[in-house]
């Protein structure tokens, strides 16, 4: 290696692994967050190259909407024996039998009810610090976050009180009850995941290549027929080559049409794309023009 | 809207970048052209702010409404604090930090600034070089930040004038020396118009030099960081302790500057002791060598107590060693300096108590003229005298960044209340 091939790969991957390590040593008890999807994928190799050879100083998390594709549900399983590492599930099935989430109907998206989920782990976990693979890049209320992202004792994300973050001196402090989330991948954007997937040779979960499935063509997206998403009255079933740009919720996480069946198909896709990422895979981001950011003020990612 | 937005970028460089300015600067159009013409908005943003420009009865599309963040800022039609913007080209990845012009404005560009690689000072050609300008170039200089770019934009609005753009350049040239800049480019641009951003435009055939993209992706960025004096400040000691790495010890960190070779003979600081590299180590690769910004693990051929907030340096490349040092303070907090108390300092990875033990002088950030001061405020920038409890390791600003920056924490409140640079 010399100075001419640190790459702006090298660059986000050496930030990552620094902010890792600065949770590890000053948050008493951390959690990263691993849900199956790509974004989550990277932080777990960028925990590898942090900490091996030893072992993570910190469980992994899952916040489970049960609403999740099967494949990435096994992906996640299988990913976490191979790394032989702490698996903690916390389930929203627990949350709605406790009642402190209400659906309107079963087969209602469950995002926003993951914040709930996820802020009783924190206080039954006592977690001060929770890694996710949140991207600034993602969405305009994100743009504002700070890498380490305080949240007051309900959770709170305050944009207008944020504390300043300098050079990579992080702030890690939190008072009992406070908590931290923290984002190592803040200023990677989608294509820059998809070049560390290909570089890393990680595997992920099959349903982000492209695959004929039965979708409902609703609104400006395609929804995936499953037991939670069935046709309404006028609508109809398709059956198209798609595959999934995020995975979250399958009755709100809309696959795109596409033909990218290996991560170098799906670079070049990305690179010639139109669309955001959440303009064009989650219809739960654009019922407002502020969902995003009134979700993260009540303690979501 | 059929152009391809990127091709890969196998071998793209990261450069930071900070633009200072406010509203009527048309930095936030800056921002928008650069996007848009390097194809980095996506329809969706593009169809989303060609309704609101509707709503608001505006003609052609507002690209400034791009770098709109939050709903509160919507509202109120401002910015608020900084946001940070990505888009590249086959070059290059950028990352912009974007911060607001209004009255926090010193804050808000020191934190912006203290990662960047480079500066756009916005310059109306209508207006000239104003005091704002004048606090824009003094705050990248304190900062350091390495290259500055004077932008003299609306040139449209003055005809297009030679005239103007190089009157602007000398009074601009003249007051920059004074400051310890060098390096700077200056460009005549139309950000509305889109002239000398990335494209030339045909209006200002006088001017011979870079566009601002062409600047941007050719810039010299390899000797921003130190490359001298290797800076290992310790994050975390690995220590598996199974049966196959029973005595194995990995001092886990980020090369803040300089480099290392294996066999390379270290000083372990502040305790002195010496030994040599063992291993470079990263995930399940070994390095040769290896060199700022990497983060990486290094091993060592001798059995040492070393524990994070240790610093690794090379033998002969001696950083110093002290309690009390002076320093650029910048204060972020609108709680006020209090003197008398113990705060919390942040040095590479140590966090220790400390205390702001004199300040020198305030500096007046518009005429640059040095004050007395008992206390300090928010937005504040003062020479102090800083005293902490263990000595420090650590290297001037000017020379290396990442051991001469620290910052100072509210034990009570936990927040960050300042930002210090050693001098």
């Amino acid at each position: 290696m010399s100075h001419r091939t640190f790459t702006h790969l090298d660059a986000l991957e050496s930030e990552a692994i620094h902010i890792m390590r600065e949770v590890a040593a000053e948050c008493t008890n951390p959690a990263l967050l691993f849900s199956g999807g790509k974004d989550s994928i990277v932080l777990l190799r960028l925990a590898e190259k942090a900490f091996r050879p030893g072992r993570f100083p910190f469980p992994l998390l899952h916040i489970d909407t049960e609403h999740n594709f099967p494949e990435v549900i096994e992906f996640r399983n299988h990913r976490v024996k191979e790394l032989g590492e702490r698996l903690i599930v916390r389930s929203m099935e627990d949350s709605i039998k406790q009642g402190r989430v209400v659906l309107r109907s079963e087969n209602q998206s469950r995002n926003p009810f993951q914040s709930i989920t996820l802020l009783d782990a924190i206080a039954e976990l006592r977690l001060d610090a929770c890694i996710g693979g949140a991207r600034r890049d993602e969405e305009k209320a994100r743009a504002k976050e700070r890498i380490f992202s305080f949240r007051d004792e309900f959770g709170q994300w305050d944009p207008k009180n944020q504390r300043p973050e300098l050079w990579s001196l992080y702030n890690t402090r939190t008072h009992p009850g406070e908590n931290m989330r923290v984002f190592p991948i803040s200023n990677w954007t989608e294509l820059d995941v998809w070049e560390y997937i290909e570089r890393e040779q990680l595997e992920v979960p099959s349903i982000y290549f492209a695959h004929w499935r039965e979708v409902i063509p609703r609104d400006s997206g395609l929804l995936p027929v499953s037991h939670l998403v069935q046709p309404s009255e006028g609508e109809r079933i398709e059956k198209m080559m798609v595959r999934f740009r995020t995975v979250g919720d399958m009755s709100c996480t809309c696959p795109v049409i596409s033909q990218a069946k290996n991560v170098n198909e799906i670079i070049v896709e990305t690179a010639m794309t139109r669309i955001t990422e959440r303009g064009a895979t989650r219809m739960d981001d654009q019922t407002s023009e502020a969902s995003m950011e009134l979700r993260k003020k009540e303690g979501y990612f | 809207m059929s152009e391809v937005k990127n091709v890969r970028l196998d071998r793209a460089e990261l450069l930071r970048f900070i633009t200072a300015g406010s509203v009527d600067d048309g930095k936030s159009t800056l921002i928008g052209r650069l996007l848009h013409d390097s194809k980095s908005i996506f329809e969706d943003q593009l169809s989303s702010i060609a309704r609101t420009s509707n709503k608001r009865g505006m003609q052609a599309v507002d690209l400034s409404l791009l770098t709109d963040g939050l709903q509160a800022e919507r509202e109120q039609g401002i910015t608020i604090d900084v946001a940070y913007r990505y888009f590249a080209t086959p070059k290059r990845k950028f990352i912009i930090a974007d911060t607001p012009g209004h009255e926090q404005y010193t804050r808000n560009m020191v934190t912006g600034a203290s990662t960047a690689n480079l500066a756009i000072i916005l310059i109306d050609a209508r207006k000239g070089v104003l005091t704002q300008s004048r606090r824009h170039a003094y705050l990248a200089s304190l900062v350091g930040i390495p290259h500055l770019v004077v932008a003299i934009n609306k040139m449209d609005l003055v005809g297009y004038s030679r005239e103007v753009y190089e009157r602007i350049r000398n009074d601009f040239a003249a007051f920059a020396q004074g400051l310890r800049l060098s390096n700077i480019e200056y460009i005549p641009m139309s950000a509305l118009n889109g002239d000398m951003v990335v494209e030339r435009g045909d209006k200002l055939t006088w001017y011979e030099g870079r566009t601002l993209m062409d600047l941007l992706e050719n810039i010299d960025i390899e000797h921003d960081v130190n490359t001298d004096d290797f800076r290992f400040p310790v994050q975390w000691v690995c220590r598996p302790q199974t049966e196959e790495l029973h005595d194995f010890r990995g001092y886990m960190g980020r090369i803040e500057s300089g480099s290392i070779r294996v066999g390379d003979e270290v000083a372990i600081l502040p305790s002195g002791l010496s030994s040599r590299i063992k291993e470079i180590l990263l995930y399940k690769h070994s390095f040769e060598d290896a060199f700022a910004p990497q983060s990486v693990t290094l091993t060592i051929e001798d059995h040492l107590d070393i524990s994070r907030g240790d610093m690794l340096v090379k033998a002969g490349e001696q950083p110093q060693i002290k309690k009390e040092f002076a320093a650029m303070l910048c204060w972020l907090s609108e709680q006020p300096l209090d003197s008398r108390r113990k705060y919390i300092v942040k040095h590479t990875t140590r966090m220790i108590k400390g205390m702001v033990n004199q300040i020198d002088y305030r500096v007046d950030v518009n005429t640059l003229t040095h004050e007395t001061a008992d206390s300090l405020k928010m937005n504040d920038i003062a020479r102090v005298v800083m005293k902490v409890q263990q000595p420090i390791v650590f290297d001037d600003y000017a020379h290396n960044r990442g051991t001469g920056s620290f910052i100072i924490i509210d034990e009570t409140s936990n927040n960050t209340v300042a930002a210090g640079m050693i001098c």
